[in-house]
């Protein structure tokens, strides 16, 4: 099969349906079996600023949404000033020649498109100019319209037939124009593919999934980008497998929820970003404390404070790890991609019940608002861990929920069975009676640190590639992981591949995994989207060398030929 | 077997100060679980921070002594997760409307089938009595120096006025009465909120027993707790009579009452086929 690869970009104002427009593409290119990877950038203003979606469809495997693009379609003049520099020699430039001058470049295709005039004469509906545009695209890129038309229809059903019926008319207006008058260039065809049936999948939506796949029975949320989808979906799903769902006043309540539903004996979630996160660092402290298991996703945004609530950052990591006062022992586990965001949501859920401690997932906006085509998963092969519960027998025989035992672990009393006790967040003994002897203390905080041991017995807390005998070694955590791939499997090409690890379990952190990597190592880049080089940090004070970090303050990822670039300085 | 007030006293004997008024509100409640007959282990009393959130430890049921100011979300959590569970918050007026006064309105407009007993002494006594947000204009703390010049909250007219389905006020001094709102409380469907005035003998030097036994009477006999604005105003007698009793009572449907028509509504699917479905 001829290799198919293509990045097509779209700019416009925000509130002109630039997102939608990129989701019905990148849905009915997934279900004519292509591999896809978005990229979305978006004011965080409902209408007004500018708003970009970028789509990479292949027919191989794609580890990011792609460098440079193919196809750009400038809306307006400033998506056009933005966004030209991006494309590639040869590539195509589809604009509305009433709102963008294009410079007379010879290197690059233009296609003109009247695409707010056919939406408002021929459609007559200037807001299906999206749909308009989208038609032209399928015409261009040869997608299946029949399988447009189902997106079409799915997404715009529910909103009455005169809307759907616009919408199928609208994307029938684009193809039609440019069948007429764009000449068809062979080089952009997807056309079609064949392959075994795949899940198209948002980041979000897979921590949603992988939630319920995992036992989640309660979630309690409140809105905040870019985690809202987690609370969207679990809101409308949760009913449906027999579980509960919660919008609630603000994270505080959120956490504090599903710390109670915990403790009654459903697992429980919540979902939110940096400032959510910020505002739950004490009940982070008291589940860790109380020893009730709960997890907690942080989508990451830039920092601090509102920052940049719409852009990706990996910066909460110090905040994960250490966040809440005292000595406060918590799971931190981060997901690579987007099918790594289903499977580490389930080994979060694993892992509460495993140390009955908070688990913190940490996702980022890039990881959470983007699809990917993964895999059906093989459900067999996932292992769900459930809750270490108190017997009868055992009450009988004298029960202290909070018992100093060689691995830290008591069994739970569940609420509706014998086996009360108080969940405590001042200081206890063994059995929940408040206590400030400072030798009681010192045990008490080597327990519940010891249960911490429980969660590094697994062969996935690290991810490892490339040549092991390299001494060149790149160490890295969450969605740098695809612009890493892009970099060496350039470098594989021309035999100079390095060798890579990425941690998926950063609190506690996997000593031996990391020091079996570090044996031949001279030097070690640590790319991450953060300006003061967080995991750095810590690799540095744990394992006593000078890594090589590679910092990006945030706002975007980082593009594969960064890291390429940074690689090739240090060979 | 008929169980006593004692099946719920738990081997902690309670830190309170001599003479606390908390001591009539464990009381009342022992009395109130042992005349329902419910079983310890289907009870879970959950509280924040503060001389009256130590209650939960007290008891033999189980419990969460959590956060200032987190015991009514914890308490939530609870209910929603299991409604099998009878879930009784408890806590002072610190808890309740400063550092926890943002959850207050959501748990009542939510009607969640709980009760929440405030244990209100208008002063804080934990920390060795400041200022409280049901404090007196004028009152003088050793935080408030030059006398308090906050309006204070009135517990009961905030209740009605956010949405609570049930509201009435008890006093610690008169343990019968108090065991019988606490009953009408916990047998009432939704979200119930139940004052108790409740002294502080060590830090109040002004509202006292003697203040209140003076002050405090029963609702007249004729008085109908079915009208929001008449409770609010009745709740709202401060000056030579303050009154008990309960001032609102709602049937509604509860949060759970919803949440179960939903379920019954929806296509049923398993998390495989929820995977799945995805395309």
């Amino acid at each position: 099969m001829e290799k198919v690869d293509l990045v097509v970009r779209i700019g416009g104002e925000s509130g002109e349906g630039i997102i939608v427009a990129g989701e019905i593409l990148t849905l009915a290119c997934a279900r004519a079996s292509f591999e896809v990877y978005t990229y979305r950038a978006y004011p965080a203003e409902v209408r007004g600023g500018h708003s970009m979606f970028q789509m990479r469809a292949a027919n191989a495997p794609i580890f990011s949404a792609g460098d440079l693009v193919d196809i750009l379609v400038a809306l307006n003049q400033e998506a056009y000033d933005r966004h030209y520099s991006t494309l590639k020699k040869g590539g195509v430039l589809v604009y509305d020649p009433e709102s963008v001058q294009p410079h007379d470049r010879e290197d690059l295709i233009l296609y003109p498109c009247p695409l707010k005039d056919l939406a408002l004469n021929q459609v007559q509906a200037i807001q299906t100019k999206n749909i308009v545009t989208v038609g032209v695209l399928a015409e261009l890129f040869s997608i299946p319209q029949d399988k447009l038309e189902e997106v079409i229809q799915e997404r715009f059903g529910s909103k009455g037939s005169q809307i759907l019926e616009k919408d199928l008319l609208a994307l029938k207006v684009g193809m039609e124009y440019a069948r007429q008058n764009i000449p068809k260039r062979e080089n952009l065809k997807l056309g079609e593919t064949e392959g075994e049936t795949r899940i198209v999948i948002s980041g979000n939506a897979a921590i949603a999934l992988g939630a319920v796949y995992a036992g989640c029975r309660f979630f309690a949320g409140y809105p905040i980008t870019p985690a809202t989808d987690i609370l969207e979906i679990l809101m409308k799903e949760m009913p449906r497998v027999g579980g509960v769902s919660i919008q609630v006043e603000d994270e505080i309540s959120a956490l504090a929820m599903a710390i109670g539903a915990s403790f009654a004996g459903k697992k429980a979630m919540t979902a939110t970003s940096g400032p959510g996160l910020s505002l739950m660092s004490e009940l982070i402290g008291f589940a860790s404390m109380a020893e009730i298991p709960v997890v907690i996703v942080d989508v990451q945004r830039g920092g601090p404070a509102t920052g940049l609530p719409t852009k990706t950052e990996q910066s909460d990591l110090f905040h994960a790890i250490f966040g809440s006062h005292g000595d406060c022992p918590r799971v931190v586990i981060a997901p690579t991609n987007v099918e790594d965001c289903f499977y580490q949501t389930i080994k979060g859920f694993n892992l509460a019940e495993r140390t009955q401690l908070p688990v913190i997932i940490l996702s980022d906006q890039s990881l959470s608002q983007r699809y990917e085509t993964i895999s059906v998963p093989d459900f067999d092969s996932i292992k769900v861990e459930d809750r270490l519960t108190v017997s009868p027998e055992e009450v009988a025989q004298g029960y202290q929920r909070y018992r100093i035992t060689e691995n830290g672990l008591m069994p739970m009393g569940i609420p509706g069975k014998p086996g009360a006790y108080i969940a405590r967040g001042l200081e206890h003994d063994g059995e929940g009676t408040p206590s400030y002897d400072p030798g009681i203390h010192q045990v008490m905080t080597e327990k519940r640190f010891r249960k911490l041991n429980l969660a590094q017995n697994d062969n996935d807390v690290t991810l490892r590639w490339g040549n092991q005998e390299s001494e060149v070694g790149i160490i890295s955590w969450g969605s740098t992981e695809g612009a890493v791939r892009e970099a060496t499997n350039q470098l594989k090409a021309r035999g100079e591949e390095p060798d890579v690890l990425y941690i998926k379990l950063l609190s506690p952190l996997p000593r031996k995994q990391i020091e079996d990597f570090l044996k031949n190592k001279k030097k070690v880049i640590v790319p991450e989207v953060n300006y003061s080089g967080q995991l750095s940090h810590l690799l540095r004070a744990y394992f006593l060398f000078d890594p090589i970090p590679l910092n990006l303050a945030g706002g975007r990822p980082f593009a594969g030929y960064e890291i390429l670039k940074k690689i090739e300085e240090v060979l | 077997m008929v169980r006593t007030a004692l099946d719920y006293k738990g081997k902690l004997k309670p830190t309170w100060c001599p003479g606390c008024g908390d001591f009539g509100v464990l009381t009342a409640l022992f009395n109130a679980f042992a005349r329902l007959d419910l079983d310890p282990n289907n009870i879970a009393i959950v509280s924040g921070i503060g001389c009256s959130s130590r209650l939960p430890g007290f008891a033999s049921t189980y419990g969460v002594h959590s956060l200032h100011g987190r015991a009514l979300p914890i308490g939530q959590g609870v209910k929603l997760a299991n409604p099998e569970i009878e879930v009784v918050v408890v806590g002072g007026d610190g808890d309740a409307f400063a550092i926890g006064g943002g959850h207050f309105p959501h748990a009542a407009r939510r009607n969640i089938d709980l009760t929440y007993i405030v244990m209100n002494n208008r002063i804080y006594g934990l920390t060795k009595g400041q200022v409280a947000p049901t404090s007196d204009v004028n009152f003088r703390t050793v935080s408030s120096p030059y006398g308090n010049f906050e309006e204070p909250i009135n517990p009961v007219a905030f209740a009605i006025s956010v949405g609570a389905t049930f509201a009435a006020r008890g006093f610690s001094g008169k343990v019968d009465q108090l065991t019988d709102l606490i009953v009408a409380a916990i047998t009432h469907r939704g979200f119930a909120f139940l004052e108790v005035i409740s002294p502080c003998v060590t830090f109040n030097k002004v509202h006292t027993y003697k203040y209140f036994q003076e002050k405090v009477t029963p609702l007249p006999a004729e008085y109908q707790p079915d009208d929001r604005t008449k409770a609010i105003e009745m709740a709202q007698v401060m000056q030579d009579v303050i009154y008990t009793g309960i001032f609102y009572r709602q049937e509604k449907l509860t949060y759970h009452d919803w949440i179960s028509k939903i379920m019954e509504g929806v296509r049923p699917v398993t998390p495989k086929e929820l995977v799945l479905s995805q395309k």
